[in-house]
């Protein structure tokens, strides 16, 4: 059975929207993990300050792609939406758990006034920054194996309780910390804070390091346990890795040489990189090796609503996202209390009375109005009640006949 | 009541929960849906009339907007893996159809998560009115949201727009899903009441602070915008639904036969003001005879269908409750109008809000009524639908998931639900005990100075 080529198109929006949760949820997930990483209330008073500018104003947006994400295997795959959902309930819990933590986190955060209530709320948004992407990253791992089976019958702990998903979880984490770095440190450089640009520098060195060696471990590991994936991803979907590989080798020389230029594109072109390969490893299964794509797909005509869906997408939530961002990186979003605008209304305000009520005139109007209205729909009731009676009497729509 | 008992041991479970995590979902979704207009009502009074008190609520509420938002954001996804978990006879076969409008829905919510960071933290360098509009599109991508999971329910009771061979569904007309027969009065009628719920909860707040004695401009104004939001609604509202009911008699006839105590086809039927039914007859019910009729036919000879026109197996369980929801939502629902009626006329000649008991209290609770009367109203859509999921196609029985479990994803979501509710409640609590300890207190309502020898009629002049 040949794979429709819509089931591709809707796939590849799906890649581009998990590469999108990867980029921009990652480096937000990232901001967090250097804050549980930050050290004791005085130490981390600073690299705190400058996650919380960079990363709050944007978090609800960032973590939005995957509600997209959601939906498109929900509607154009419902059968692995189906699987994925009873085998990795757990991870998928968990991770939930974490998302929606980090929201009460920041809820607090920023309301709570007394210090232990906000250390409190700090840690709360720090550690789910760790099990959000650890839980998601497991999911994914576990997918890959192939342990996701479209039979339901997949057990609940073993899927994502082996190497290869554990494993891949630890590698979004530290995936996350290194994109999260990237992003500080270019807030950083161009807040013009080069102490904290310099401290993100080392920790994001640090993060490269782990994450490098964990995606290789990773592989190793997948050669025995995720065959499947492991063959394509050495054989058709090589120059994915190898473009990614580079990307991020690129990258990391250059948080090396401590060079601005184009960090951030080749950390994007890293991370998009990698999860397009892993896209194309799968295919052409969803569940390798259980459900196809073509069986996995919906029918034809659902999958060309979800087109609609792109289209919405495109026209109205990628302008809105590159504005929110335009303005969070011309620094017009602002996380502090105060507000110009307000403070030059209470100046104002001092000058006002309170309104008055209408002027007589139109009260007047008014009520002529409504006493016209109220009289002519009781007599267009009357009227109707009327013609109704008549129907009755002499068939409907018939006049009374002239006697 | 046979009925209910038949399919009882798979199908109550399941939908106990759908309905315990819909209701929940709902009054969060209602803020997200009405709670912009409110705020940018405030916004805009603010800035045009540099009115700080305005200004400050606004703010304010934003704040509380979001809470609410991300609370909400949560319950829907677990709400999304809901509908999957339980329902696969639903969502394998019709997805596809039922699906649509969903996707269509998360555009709008991303659009809305996006302006609500915007607008969140705008308030210090964006340009004032500039920052007043990127509020606009929150007004605007809630009402459309609202209409595609809406449209999604209207679905259920109207399906349409696709066609099935061999079990399948082979293909889709999208636009005819979303706007089925059901859409045109069902979105409207429940955005009115998001409006209603948001408006009177709102204004709740402040009339409670009023009732403890705080009656100050800020909770006057804060009072006046919030109550004016449901108070345009309710009526329209009352009209509306009226409509609506004609429409369910002729769409969904049996469902309008539980809502009315219709046991039998006939005319002349008796319109039921609570009560209820045994053996055909009402007991403890205010009758009022032939006016079912007349309100459906403007005339009292006018047929109506009985839920005897069908087997015991395809009638709606539980007319009782389906009767008691929907008088319920009625009473509520006339009861708001009188009390934004009274607000009107205050406000229409003395430019305040009534300064009595007789008149705080009732709308301090006005918003739990506006919450009773939503959540009964979805009463009477869903449990009126029974015994059909998709109506007259397929059975709530038929839907429903056969693998165990349900009792304990049912107290999953149920812990779930009461976190979220906690944090709904007590955030804004929260933030409010912190706002009183925080500002002075704002000078007194010039309403409660002493009053200034009255002005003659007419020579008022506006001010400003």
């Amino acid at each position: 059975m040949s794979t429709p080529w819509e089931s591709i198109v809707v796939g590849v929006a799906l890649l581009g929207t998990m590469a999108a949760y990867a980029l921009f949820a990652g480096a937000d997930f990232g901001g967090g993990i250097w804050d549980l990483l930050a050290g004791s209330t005085e130490r981390g008073e600073r690299p705190r300050e400058a996650i919380d500018r960079s990363v709050t104003p944007v978090w609800e947006g960032n973590q939005t792609w995957i509600v997209l994400g959601i939906v498109f295997v929900w509607t154009a795959y419902p059968s692995a939406f189906a699987a994925i959902m009873t085998s990795l309930f757990i991870p998928l819990s968990l991770s939930l758990l974490g998302i929606l933590l980090r929201g009460i986190g920041f809820a607090f955060r920023h309301e709570a006034k007394k210090l232990r209530t906000q250390q409190f709320a700090g840690v709360l948004f720090a550690a789910s920054s760790f099990l959000a992407p650890f839980f998601l990253g497991a999911a994914v791992g576990a997918v890959s194996t192939g342990r996701v089976r479209n039979d339901h019958h997949g057990d609940v702990l073993s899927a994502w309780v082996n190497a290869v998903a554990l494993v891949t979880g630890a590698l979004f984490v530290a995936t996350c910390a290194f994109v999260g770095g990237m992003y500080l440190i270019g807030d950083s450089h161009r807040r013009g804070d080069e102490d904290m640009a310099k401290y993100f520098h080392y920790r994001t060195i640090g993060a490269g390091v782990v994450s490098a060696v964990l995606a290789f471990v990773n592989l190793l590991l997948m050669h025995g346990d995720a065959p499947y994936v492991f063959h394509r991803l050495i054989g058709p979907a090589l120059p994915f890795m190898i473009v990614s590989v580079a990307g991020g080798a690129f990258a990391f020389v250059l948080v090396v040489l401590r060079k601005q230029f184009a960090l951030r594109i080749a950390t994007g072109v890293c991370v998009v990189c990698v999860v397009g390969a892993w896209g194309f490893a799968q295919y052409p299964y969803l569940l390798p090796t259980s459900l196809s794509l073509a069986e996995g797909s919906a029918p034809t005509a659902a999958l060309l609503a979800e087109f609609a869906v792109i289209g919405l997408a495109l026209l109205f939530v990628a302008p809105a996202f590159v504005y929110l961002y335009w303005l969070q990186q011309h620094e017009r979003l602002a996380v502090t209390e105060e507000s110009d605008v307000l403070e030059q209304a209470g100046a104002a305000e001092n000058r006002l009375a309170r309104t008055a009520p209408a002027p007589v005139g139109l009260r007047l109007a008014t009520a002529v109005v409504i006493g016209v209205a109220g009289v002519d729909i009781a007599r267009e009731g009357l009227a109707r009640l009327r013609r109704l009676r008549r129907d009755r009497t002499y068939g409907p729509g018939i006049r009374r006949p002239r006697d | 009541m046979t009925p209910l008992l038949l399919a009882a041991h798979d199908v109550v479970p399941a939908r106990s929960q759908m309905g315990a995590s819909l209701g929940f979902h709902i009054i969060f979704a209602c803020f997200g849906v009405a709670m912009p207009t409110v705020l940018l009502a405030a916004h805009w009074i603010g800035l045009r009339r540099g009115n700080a008190t305005a200004l400050l609520l606004a703010r304010r509420w934003s704040k509380v907007m979001a809470v609410i938002f991300a609370v909400g954001a949560v319950s829907g996804t677990v709400l999304s893996y809901e509908l999957g978990l339980l329902w696969p006879g639903l969502m394998g076969v019709y997805g596809p159809a039922f699906g649509i409008p969903f996707s269509i829905e998360a555009i709008w919510f991303f659009v809305e998560a996006i302006f609500t960071a915007i607008y969140l933290y705008g308030w210090r360098k964006l340009p004032p009115w500039l920052h007043w509009w990127t509020g606009v599109p929150l007004v605007i991508s809630g009402v459309l949201g609202a209409l595609s999971v809406v449209a999604a329910n209207s679905w259920l009771n109207q399906p349409g727009g696709y066609t099935m061979s061999h079990g399948r569904i082979t293909s889709v007309d999208p636009w005819s899903v979303v706007f089925n027969k059901a859409t045109p009065y069902e979105v409207p009628h429940m955005i009115l009441a998001a409006y209603m719920v948001v408006g009177f909860t709102m204004a709740g707040v402040y009339a409670w602070g009023m009732v403890r004695g705080r009656r100050d401009a800020y909770h006057r104004l804060g009072f006046l915008i919030s109550f004016a939001t449901g108070a345009i609604a309710a009526p329209i509202q009352v009209v509306f639904g009226d409509t609506v009911a004609r429409v369910i008699e002729q769409q969904q006839p049996q469902k309008f036969a539980a809502m009315e105590l219709v046991a039998k086809t006939h005319s002349h039927v008796t319109e039921w003001l609570g009560g209820f039914e045994y053996h055909g007859h009402v007991y403890f019910g205010i009758g009022v005879p032939s006016f079912d009729s007349i309100l459906v036919g403007y005339s009292p000879s006018r047929k109506i269908i009985g839920w005897d026109s069908v087997p015991v197996q395809d009638r709606a369980p539980l007319p009782d409750l389906i009767h008691l929801a929907f008088n319920v939502m009625v009473a509520v629902g006339v009861g708001l109008v009188v009390l934004a009626a009274w607000q009107g006329w205050v406000y229409w000649f003395r430019r305040t809000v009534p300064n009595t008991k007789w008149f705080l209290i009732p709308a301090t609770f006005a918003g739990l009524g506006a919450i009773a009367a939503m959540e009964s109203g979805w009463i009477v859509t869903e449990v009126g639908r029974q015994p059909w999921v998709v109506y007259h196609v397929l059975r709530t029985s038929d839907a429903v998931t056969t693998s165990g479990g349900v009792p304990v994803t049912l107290v999953f979501t149920i812990v779930i639900y009461a976190v979220l509710t906690g944090v709904t409640v007590f955030v804004p609590m929260l933030m409010g005990k912190r706002w009183r300890a925080s500002t002075p207190p704002p000078p007194d309502d010039p309403d409660d100075a002493p009053r200034q020898p009255p002005v003659p009629l007419g020579s008022e002049q506006p001010v400003g």
